[in-house]
This record gives C-alpha cells, sequence and structure tokens, in this order.
C-alpha cells in the first residue's frame, strides 16, 4: 500500500517537474512547483514527518509560491523567448538531467548498505511536540539565527523593491508594505 | 475495532452527508443574509418565493444554472476555467477536519462525528486557507483586466497579511491545550470554571485572540469590512468580474463555504465546540450536541452578516497598516503573555 | 515497506531536473524557481534519513532549510522586481551590462 502511495506521488512530482522545464510562461512552471510541493508534501507524510508535511503545504505551497505568482502577476513579464543560447541549452540540458540523475540514482540504489530502516520497531512520527522540543531545547541557536535572518530578509526586501528616489524612503510611516499594487 | 470496509463505507456516508449539509447551509445562509441585511436597512429581504423567502436559494441555484455563460475572448484560458473549480474545492475540503460531536455508536459501529480525525487537523485547516489564496489569484490574473488584476493583487495581499494574525491568534488557544487536534482541544473545554460559566477558551483569558481572530477571519473570507477587493462601488466586483454564471456561483459559494469553515474554528477552539446542557434519553444525548455546535455557528454566522449591514469598508492602506501594524503586535503579545501565564503555573 | 534508497532516488531525479532547469532556462523567474525544486529535492532527503536512522534531527534540519528558503525567496524576488524596474526584460542573456 505504501509503495503504491510512493509510487503515484513520485510519479506526480516528476511529471509536476519535467512540466516546470518544459513550459514558457513561467506561471505554469509556478503551478507545476506547487504540484511538486504538494506531493512531497504527501510523500513526507508517508515517511511519518507530518508536522514538516502541514508546514510544507503552509509555508512553501502557500506562502512562498504565493510569494512567486504575485510577482509573475505584477511583472507581467509574458512568455519566454527563443534566443539562441536558450536552444543550445536545451539540446544539451536534456540529455545532462538524464545522465545526471541516472547516475546519482544508480549510485544510491547500488551502494546503500542499510536499505531498510534500521529500528522497526514503533511507529516514528515527527509530532509537533517532539519537534518543538527539539527545536527549543538542542537546536535553540540555530533557532534564533533564522529569526535574525528573516528580519534581515524583511529589510532587504523592503529596500531592494521600494521604487528609486521617492518621497517615501523606507522607515517613514507612510511607506506602504513590502508589496506594491499596479 | 473495525475492518477495513466498513471504515470505507462509514466515511463514504459521512463525506456525502457533510458535503450535502454544507451545500444546504451555504445555500440558506445566502438566504439569512439577504434576510438579515434587509431588515438592517429596513425593508423586507426576500419574501415572495416560498414562506418567508425560504426557497430563494433554490431560485437563485436556477438561475445560475440557467444563465449564459460566457467567457471572455482575452483571457487566459486554462486558468480562468480552474480558478473556480480551485476555490470551491478548497473550501469543501476543510469540512472533513471539523468535528461536531461526540462519539457515537450507530447501528453497533462506534465512529467519531467528523470524516477523518488528525493528529494535526488544526495545522491543515491553515493550510486550506493558505491555499485558497491562490484561487483568488490565478482568477484576477486569468482574467486580463485592468480591475480583475487590481481586485486579484489586493485581495492576494490582504489574505497572505491577515493569514499571520489568525494562525498566531490560534497559539494563544494551542498553548493553553497542548495539542493540535480539534477534538482534544474542544474537550479540554468541557465541564465548568465557576458556578454555570462553561470553560470555554474564550472565558479563560483568550478573549483577546477571539477578537483578533474575528478580525483576521472577516480579512481572510474578504468579509466587510476588509472586502475592498470585492466591492461593487470600487473594482467593479473585483477578482470575480469576468466571471458569469456558474463560475461565479462556485466564487460565492466558495466565500460562503469559508465563513462557515471559520466559524466552526472559532465554535470548536473559542466557544467550547459541541459542549451545552446535555439531558434526555440516549438519542437526545447524541444529537444536543450537534444542536449546540450549530447553534454556535449560527451565532457566529450572524455576526457576520450583522458586521456586514453595519460598519463601512476599510481603505485598502488602512486595512494593510491594521492588520501588519495592530493585529500582529496585538497577536504575538497574546502569545507571549499566555506562555508566560501557563509557564507560571506550572 | 518503501526502501528508503527509492526515496533517495527521488530526490537525486527531482535535483537533477532542478539544476538543468537552473541551466537551461532563460526567465529569472523560472531560473528561481528551479532553485526551489533543488531545495525540495534535498529536503525530501534529509526526511528520507530522518525516517531511516529514527533521528528528528532531520526533520528539523529541513524546518530550517524551509525557513532559509523563504528568506531568500524574498530578498530574489525583490531583486528580481529592482532588474525588471531597471532592463524592462526577465530574460538572463538581455541582462549582462557587466559584460566584458
Amino acid at each position: 500500500m505504501q509503495l503504491v502511495l510512493f509510487f503515484v506521488f513520485g510519479i506526480i512530482a516528476v511529471a509536476a517537474a519535467i512540466n516546470l522545464l518544459a513550459q514558457r510562461h513561467p506561471i505554469n512552471s509556478a503551478l507545476s512547483l506547487i504540484v511538486v510541493m504538494a506531493s512531497l508534501a504527501a510523500l513526507f507524510l508517508l515517511m511519518g514527518a507530518e508536522f514538516l508535511a502541514a508546514i510544507q503545504v503552509i509555508v512553501y505551497a502557500g506562502a512562498i509560491m504565493v510569494l512567486f505568482v504575485f510577482v509573475i502577476m505584477l511583472l507581467n513579464a509574458g512568455e519566454e523567448e527563443r534566443t539562441p543560447g536558450s536552444r543550445v541549452a536545451k539540446r544539451l540540458g536534456y540529455p545532462a538531467v538524464v545522465v545526471l540523475a541516472g547516475v546519482v540514482a544508480w549510485t544510491l540504489l547500488t551502494h546503500n548498505p542499510h536499505p531498510v530502516p534500521v529500528n522497526l520497531s514503533g511507529r516514528f512520527v515527527g509530532s509537533p511536540t517532539a519537534i518543538a522540543q527539539l527545536i527549543f531545547r538542542d537546536f535553540l541557536l540555530p533557532f534564533e539565527v533564522t529569526s535574525v535572518l528573516i528580519l534581515i530578509a524583511i529589510m532587504g526586501a523592503v529596500v531592494l523593491a521600494s521604487p528609486v528616489g521617492t518621497a517615501a524612503g523606507p522607515g517613514s510611516p507612510e511607506q506602504p508594505p513590502a508589496k506594491r499594487e499596479g | 475495532m473495525l475492518t477495513v470496509t466498513t471504515f470505507v463505507v462509514v466515511s463514504v456516508i459521512k463525506i456525502v452527508i457533510a458535503i450535502m449539509v454544507l451545500l444546504a447551509a451555504v445555500a440558506y445562509s445566502t438566504w439569512l443574509e439577504r434576510k438579515l441585511v434587509g431588515h438592517i436597512q429596513n425593508r423586507w429581504g426576500p419574501k415572495r418565493v416560498g414562506p418567508f423567502g425560504l426557497l430563494q436559494p433554490l431560485a437563485d441555484g436556477l438561475k445560475f444554472i440557467l444563465k449564459e455563460d460566457l467567457v471572455p475572448p482575452h483571457v487566459y484560458k486554462p486558468l480562468y476555467l480552474a480558478a473556480p473549480i480551485l476555490s470551491l474545492s478548497l473550501a469543501l475540503t476543510s469540512i472533513a477536519l471539523v468535528p461536531i460531536g461526540n462519539w457515537v455508536a450507530v447501528g453497533g459501529i462506534y465512529t467519531p462525528l467528523e470524516i477523518t480525525d488528525v493528529n494535526i487537523g488544526l495545522l491543515i485547516l491553515l493550510g486550506i486557507t493558505s491555499l485558497s489564496v491562490y484561487g483568488v489569484a490565478l482568477a484576477g490574473w486569468s482574467s486580463n483586466s485592468k480591475y480583475s488584476l487590481l481586485g486579484g493583487l489586493r485581495a492576494t495581499a490582504q489574505m497572505v497579511s491577515y493569514e499571520i494574525a489568525l494562525g498566531l491568534s490560534l497559539v494563544g488557544v494551542l498553548i493553553m491545550s497542548g495539542s493540535l487536534n480539534l477534538r482534544e482541544i474542544v474537550d479540554m473545554q468541557g465541564g465548568h470554571l465557576v458556578g454555570w460559566i462553561p470553560r470555554w477558551n474564550i472565558f479563560r483569558g483568550q478573549i483577546f485572540a477571539f477578537f483578533i481572530y474575528l478580525a483576521a477571519a472577516f480579512a481572510e473570507t474578504n468579509r466587510v469590512p476588509f472586502d475592498l477587493p470585492e466591492a461593487e462601488s470600487e473594482l467593479v466586483a473585483g477578482y470575480h468580474t469576468e466571471y458569469s454564471s456558474m463560475k461565479f456561483a462556485m466564487f460565492f459559494m466558495a466565500e460562503y463555504a469559508n465563513m462557515i469553515t471559520v466559524a466552526s474554528i472559532a465554535t470548536l477552539l473559542f466557544l467550547g465546540g459541541w459542549h451545552g446542557p446535555v439531558f434526555g434519553p440516549w438519542w437526545l444525548v447524541d444529537i444536543l450536541p450537534i444542536f449546540w455546535f450549530g447553534l454556535k455557528v449560527f451565532a457566529f454566522i450572524f455576526l457576520y452578516i450583522w458586521v456586514r449591514g453595519t460598519l463601512p469598508r476599510f481603505r485598502y492602506d488602512q486595512l494593510m497598516a491594521f492588520g501588519w501594524k495592530f493585529l500582529f503586535p496585538l497577536a504575538m503579545a497574546n502569545v507571549l503573555v499566555t506562555s508566560l501565564i501557563v509557564a507560571l503555573q506550572k | 515497506m518503501v526502501p528508503v534508497s527509492y526515496y533517495l532516488a527521488l530526490s537525486a531525479i527531482l535535483f537533477a531536473l532542478g539544476v538543468v532547469g537552473f541551466l537551461i532556462k532563460r526567465n529569472l523567474i523560472t531560473l528561481f524557481m528551479s532553485i526551489e525544486l533543488m531545495l525540495n529535492a534535498v529536503n525530501l532527503a534529509f526526511v528520507a534519513f530522518a525516517w531511516q536512522w529514527r533521528s528528528l534531527n532531520g526533520q528539523v534540519f529541513v524546518f530550517f532549510v524551509m525557513v532559509v528558503a523563504a528568506a531568500e525567496t524574498a530578498v530574489g524576488l525583490a531583486i528580481i522586481i529592482a532588474v525588471f524596474r531597471t532592463r524592462e526584460t526577465l530574460n538572463v542573456d538581455r541582462v549582462n551590462l557587466l559584460k566584458l
């Protein structure tokens, strides 16, 4: 049963990733990436990482990809053009992905000394309680550092995306939040 | 112990009943809205189609089905057709996680009154709310029109901004309950605090969180006073300008289904779920919790519609400033104070 | 029971697709999405190893990877908006003013 589910979601993920490369308009690529993330969330659930599956949907598919879709809608740049560089890149690129994926996958499948999980007894569930105990005790310093990182990213994004040379510079009270609507 | 086939059959029956009840609730909340807003504005609502206008939703449904279905020529067809489907299916999915009563024994089968009982039910509900932003964004963009694009962008930014306040306002309840499982959160609210005051989370100190949640929920479902993205006087009809008949009806239904979902979460987390006076014979003991749950959800939707008839709408910059500069710090402060109190009590 | 190496092979395929997408695509935003695809493939590998060795450290690392990806996406998209505002194009072949 788990094998069937793995293959279903695995094939959906790979098909959506190939679709991401094959589409010319960035909005279609963004939607394919959302499908990849959703199927990865299902695979996380299969491996017992229930908190991570929910976080993958909420943060990755529900916030980061919304940011992508927002920027694509805002810039409205249209389809990709076919420059000479892109044709060469495609002719070399698609065989390259087959070679790269093939080599890595073959290595992993033939040289793995522990093909089944080490401890077969008990249910392994990444419940929010267990992960929280790890984050807030053993990994407290990385947690605080990533909080500072997000703060820096917010400030950087606001500064970089704000129009150059307007009256309302960053820090003034009339500055609207980071999103500029057209 | 349930066998696999029994489980599947019971689940299918529950799904069918839940979808039917939800769609009926959506249809009749439109009736309720028109009646209530009419009375607030000192006029009758619908009163001709059946007694008290009760058959009005059926007439509306018939109208939507029979109306001409226009697809404007310059839209981006795949996303234009997919956006209402996405909106409606996400709005209908969240009913699967909402428990409406205790475990009941029907014909020898002991089953909980919800379709699935997951340990992270609340997180999945928040995830579905996050994903429903896509229906709005794609509808606005694919319609290829100024009003739709502006409405879609504004609605997307608004929904994403208020998701933060929504999630944070629920964290206070989670700290007090210690679990993300919706059934466990409700079970912790059984019993009484002092005398006859029930042990609902709203009386156990989460009153501020309740009001933050209320404001954030109004903004998430794009309802007055936060309905700038679809206001008629501002943007024609915002992101669903270019939609007609059944596709517009799907957006409409998705909005009311979202309202019901949000009301259910508020009931479960703040108002004690299905707890209420329970008495009588065994079949009444099973039915009464469902009745109390429905009553509380109805009260919440009544509040929604009452606010719609009464308050003016926010301007867009006021809306964003309210979400980021007022609700978000307030929700953070609520989390801090709650966790301080819970830690000091241990 | 699904062998862990199946998950790792899937992660390898997705990572390879991400790398090739990064190399062959010409639109800045699609390029960026290929980076996100690579990050997702790595997340899958981490969770697979966490499951194999029954240790939650892998899942915590995925949590941090997601946080860093969110921060990087915000800044990267802001840069893309700035590039679009000045160069009026999102094609990487045209953003080559610093070329010798």
